[in-house]
């Protein structure tokens, strides 16, 4: 009888690292099917060549760092990091976009920070900005939806086979489908009034096919909130600030600003809310850190998406204040149980 | 009811309890022998009181506290202490201690106890005693000195008394069975308890998965005296802990670093009280206790009360373990129990469970994957800790920011072990890191104190080193004052201390000239300045003053030490010296004056002047050498006036006296009134004759042993030869002449020859002399 001599607990909450990356790719399906849904096979090709990509690259430097390989890739995190960035590019963009994308997703802002948990940004988005500054072209030259091509049924997006063609460079997206993002023309509108936009607009008309893309993100974040895979704390700040603030300046002047619902439905917001802000490797860490971090988030893309040069501004939202985290850990650390007030900054009191 | 607060945090593992309470309430066999721990509580191990062979009696004690915090320990049941030696004991490290060997008899006879009628009538500290000699130490978790807890100074007001029924731990149903079984016995010892520390609440809290035992303490609470209220609370783990629970039923925190005496609250098991009542109304010692037998390896789980001491493994088999799949073997809880590795190790006080684990039920950990960061050991902590930074912080080492997270309010409940995605080992990190960072303390408290020692000795080093160089300069000191006594003294004696006072004087002397000369010139550089127009007038005229005052200073130096040393009085030669000056001065002023007068040079008064200054100078002077001549003379001359002078001197006498005579004989063939020569030749020869005497007297002072001048000697002898020729040719001539005077020169002759003789001899006895003082 060999008795095991181990120090508690001896309990163990069954529990994988990987387990919560599943529910969170899991979560993640029902944007992708109303990606599929209402652009085509794209981001499905675009997903899984992100995946198999994000995996070899992820096995390769594993190799080179000796370390066990099936036990790294277990974690489901480069899988991931691929999905996230693929639901973020444009459905029928070149394969070596997402090639790169993924490499310096992977290797440089991941392992070369030490592998999962050690890197400061998050991977998906650095790779997005990264390719956001270098191929504009590419990551601007979105695809219409059905909806908009001919209105009533999927037959006018490119069959299985030309969306591979195209995504391989064999093709040519038909200059038929290709068109602007609502945030791109919203951000391009000039000195159009709101109002003279929505009635000129017929994609602004249109916006159905992102209000259920949308939607089907914010379905996979309430499922992740509920199996606590994470707390409300981030997204619920971030969404909420971002309402607060596009309120605020709609309120004030309807004919300059676009109402709260067309930033909290357009766009990433949701993905980003949901899926990538909450990535907990590069957010804040107490309930207060995360309540400042979700918010500024939220004021962020505001700004950017208004002030900035660019439509959207998820990645660089969630990239600066992946660069505030370790801060706000220090100055937003919990009361300890017994202390008066809690501990701020770095040094000791 | 009262109202409930929460705590941060926690969780809700599988309870398991059902397992063991399948069955009633049973009482362990008597083992074969019982193990008895000297240390089964916090504190100092227990003294044994009995040796190996002495027989004992159940109740008996066997160990007696050492110190304040340390315990009793009895003898469970009668038999024979088998032996007195180190055992593994309950440790989570797995170490032997010193235990106490019964070997039962089978008898169970108890020793001679009765309990007490009114415990209300027994002082405070009667009472505290009676606990302590029942041998009662916490029976829920760390097993501090109950007696210590209940019987708190006077400066401890307790406000509420708070019953830890909880069992928060899965597995655990020890406290759930005693509060169904024996509420009434944790009733009476609250009662005890309430009486000792006098509380204005007492609140017993159980979670809300033991109805049954809720219901049995608020039925046995409703006959007591006391108001005492049972608080059911939501089953949350930890909400057992100490802190916890106060923080669940009061809403207050137990400061950092505080206990919870500290602000009127204290703690105490059910188990704890029940063995109060146990030893105050029947005189029992705690000698047993109910454990939980429970685990998938074991075939018929429940509850026993057990004798303390007893072997693990004659429990095991009580309850039927299987052997083969016995994989774990867990004292205490599954979140804070630890392992043991030896089934001979006894049950000891603090032992409310033991869970006999398959592989299956504790599974080995899964290996530990990368922390993410995901935060759910955060939402868990019950203390408010950041655990995931900790984590960090103890795998970097980084023990000092581990501190700043308040790594030491960490209870070690192993919550954010338990919910770990990653199946990170947090609770063992926060261990390691609490171990180096106590190690690092006690190494920095031995540095500080090395360091103190260290600056104490070279302190007492350099008093020491200063403590001689005093005494060694002190010594110097004293043999100088000696020394310079002995200087003073010996001059004194031989030669007038005029020296040194001499050389003072003329220091003075110089320093005053010097102050006069500075004076002056500052009085100059006055006048330049005021008619300069300077502005720093007032600092030359209090150079000035300064000068003056120095000046002053100096001359009265000076003319104190001149009264103090008067000059000594100058000597003959030097006044004959200035007299002499003083002449040729006057002289030299004459003749300069002369000149000037016959020249008719305007300077003519002023020399005038002068030399009647001179003249009287010269006057003063010459009277002054008059005068020490005529004090000195006589002593002088018969001191240092030698032979030769004085010979000189009585000769000059002769010479004058003869002169005087011839004179005298002159005028007296003259004629003429020789009366006053008559006097003078008188005087004449009387100083002649005085010289004579002078002289004569000098030559018989003259010591002997300087001998007569051989020269002299000579000289006197040719002398004499040479007046005997002479003499002898002038008796020849007159012979031959036939002069009268013959006769008178044959008896000079013969005079002369004898002194010839006298001299001869003389010199001859100055040359033996002089011979054998060359000699010598």
């Amino acid at each position: 009888m060999a008795l095991l001599h181990i120090s508690s607990p001896h309990a163990h909450k069954a529990g994988h690292a990987g387990n919560l990356m599943r529910q969170v790719i899991i979560a993640a399906l029902p944007g992708l099917a109303a990606l599929c849904y209402y652009f085509g096979w794209g981001p499905l090709i675009n997903v899984l060549l992100a995946s198999v990509l994000a995996l070899l690259f992820e096995a390769a430097v594993i190799k080179l760092r000796r370390r066990p390989i099936g036990f790294y890739l277990g974690d489901y995190s480069a899988i991931l990091t691929a999905l996230l960035l693929a639901l973020a590019l444009p459905p029928y963009i070149p394969w070596w976009t997402t090639t790169i994308g993924i490499f310096f997703a992977i290797v440089i802002a991941k392992q070369l920070y030490g592998g999962l948990g050690q890197n400061p940004f998050n991977p998906a988005m650095i790779a997005y900005a990264l390719l956001l500054i270098s191929f504009p072209v590419e990551m601007t030259r979105w695809s219409a939806p059905f909806t908009l091509i001919d209105g009533t049924s999927g037959a006018a997006l490119p069959s299985f086979g030309d969306a591979l063609a195209i995504i391989f460079g064999q093709a040519q997206l038909p200059d038929a489908v290709t068109m602007a993002t609502p945030l791109e023309v919203f951000k391009h509108k000039g000195a159009v009034t709101t109002e003279e936009l929505w009635s000129q607009s017929a994609l602004l008309n249109g916006l159905e096919p992102w209000q259920g893309i949308s939607l089907a993100y914010l379905a996979g974040g309430i499922y992740l909130l509920i199996r606590k895979v994470y707390t409300w704390h981030i997204p619920g700040a971030m969404l909420f600030s971002l309402f607060m603030i596009s309120g605020f300046f709609y309120g004030s002047d309807p004919s300059n600003y676009a109402p709260p619902l067309f930033h909290l439905t357009l766009g990433a917001t949701m993905l980003g809310a949901f899926f990538i802000a909450t990535d907990p490797v590069t957010a804040a860490t107490s309930n207060k850190g995360k309540l400042i971090y979700g918010a500024s988030i939220g004021i962020l893309v505001y700004l950017i998406r208004n002030w900035g040069n660019y439509p959207d501004a998820i990645a660089f939202a969630i990239l600066l204040m992946n660069l505030t985290a370790p801060f706000l850990d220090y100055y937003t650390r919990p009361r300890t149980y017994g202390h008066k007030q809690a501990q701020r900054g770095i040094g000791r009191k | 009811m009262s109202r409930i607060w929460s705590f941060h945090g926690g969780i809700h593992p599988p309870e398991n309890k059902r397992q063991s309470l399948q069955r009633p309430l049973e009482r362990a066999p008597l083992p074969a022998q019982l193990i008895l721990p000297l240390q089964q509580h916090i504190g100092a191990p227990a003294t044994p009181l009995v040796e190996v062979g002495d027989k004992v009696l159940k109740g008996q004690a066997i160990a007696e506290p050492t110190g304040h915090v340390s315990v009793y320990l009895h003898a469970p049941t009668s038999g024979t202490v088998s032996a007195i030696d180190c055992y593994p004991v309950p440790h989570p490290s797995g170490m032997d201690g010193l235990c106490i060997v019964i070997e039962p008899d089978g008898q169970e006879q108890w020793i001679e106890h009765q309990g007490v009628d009114d415990f209300r009538s027994l002082e405070k500290a009667e009472l505290a005693t009676l606990i302590r000699h029942a041998g009662i130490s916490g029976m829920g978790g760390a097993g501090f000195p109950t007696e210590i807890k209940l019987h708190l100074s006077d400066d401890h007001i307790v406000n509420t008394l708070i019953i830890n029924g909880v069992e928060c731990e899965p597995y655990i149903t020890a406290d759930d069975t005693l509060m169904r079984e024996r509420a009434e016995d944790i009733i009476g010892g609250i009662e005890i308890a309430a009486h000792l520390i006098k509380p204005t609440h007492c609140l017993i809290g159980i979670e809300d998965n033991k109805p049954e035992a809720a219901m049995a303490l608020t039925r046995a609470a409703r006959n007591s005296e006391l108001d005492i209220e049972v608080v059911v609370v939501p089953t949350k783990y930890p909400s057992g802990g100490e802190k916890q629970l106060i923080k669940l039923l009061t809403g207050v925190e137990v400061p950092f670093g505080r206990l919870p005496a500290d602000i009127g609250i204290v703690v105490q098991n059910v188990s704890t009280m029940a063995a109060i009542y146990r030893a105050v109304h029947h005189g029992e010692p705690l000698i047993s206790r109910i454990t939980t037998l429970t685990g998938d390896a074991l075939a018929n789980p429940g509850n026993v009360e057990v004798l303390i001491g007893t072997p693990i493994s004659e429990l095991l088999a009580y309850a039927g373990a299987d052997s083969q799949r016995l994989n774990r073997l867990v004292m205490g809880g599954p979140m804070m129990g630890y392992t043991l590795n030896d089934p001979q190790i006894p049950v000891i006080k603090t032992s409310n469970c033991i869970i006999a684990a398959t592989a299956e039920e504790f599974p080995e950990a899964a290996p530990a994957q990368d922390c993410i960061r995901c935060g759910h050991c955060e939402q868990v902590c019950p203390v408010g800790l950041l655990p995931q930074q900790l984590h960090w912080f103890a795998k970097g080492k980084e023990f000092d920011k581990a501190l700043s997270h308040n790594l030491m309010d960490c209870i070690e409940c192993g919550a954010c072990s338990y919910v770990c995605l990653s199946n990170i080992p947090l609770v063992q990190y926060y261990r390691f890191a609490k171990g180096e960072i106590r190690r690092e303390q006690f190494d920095q408290r031995n540095a500080e104190q090395a360091r103190i020692r260290f600056e104490a000795r070279q302190q007492r080093l350099e008093r020491e080193k200063q403590e001689k160089a005093d005494k060694r300069k002190a010594r110097a000191e004293t043999a100088s004052r000696a020394q310079t006594a002995r200087k003073a003294l010996t001059p004194a004696d031989s030669q007038p201390a005029t020296v040194d006072p001499q050389a003072q004087l003329k220091l003075l002397k110089t320093a005053a000239a010097v102050a006069r000369t500075k004076l002056k010139k500052a009085d100059k550089a006055l006048v330049q300045a005021q008619t300069d127009g300077v502005d720093d007038l007032a600092e030359l005229q209090a150079a000035i003053d300064g000068a003056k005052a120095k000046a002053e200073q100096s001359q009265q130096a000076l003319e104190q030490a001149e009264q103090q040393n008067p000059a000594p009085p100058p000597t003959l030669a030097e006044l004959k010296i200035a007299a002499a000056t003083a002449r040729t001065k006057v002289n030299k002023t004459e003749k300069a004056l002369a000149d000037a007068e016959t020249k008719g040079v305007p300077s003519a008064d002023k020399l005038r002047s002068s030399l009647e200054g001179l003249r009287a100078k010269a006057d003063a002077a010459q009277l002054a050498l008059e005068q020490a001549e005529a004090n000195t003379a006589p002593p002088a001359a018969a001191e240092e006036m030698d032979i030769k002078q004085l010979k000189t001197a009585a000769s000059i006498a002769r010479t004058k006296l003869k002169k005087a005579q011839k004179t005298l004989q002159a005028a007296q063939e003259a004629g003429e009134d020789s009366a006053s020569l008559q006097q003078q030749v008188d005087q004449l020869s009387q100083q002649s004759d005085t010289a004579q005497q002078a002289f004569a007297a000098a030559e018989a002072a003259q010591p002997k042993s300087t001998g007569p001048d051989l020269k002299a000697l000579k000289s006197a002898a040719a002398i004499a030869r040479t007046k005997i020729k002479k003499t002898e040719k002038a008796l020849a001539d007159a012979q031959q002449k036939g002069l009268a005077s013959a006769t008178a020169l044959a008896a000079g002759l013969e005079k002369l020859k004898t002194k010839a003789q006298h001299a001869e001899q003389a010199l001859a006895d100055a040359k033996q002399l002089a011979n054998t003082e060359t000699v010598d």
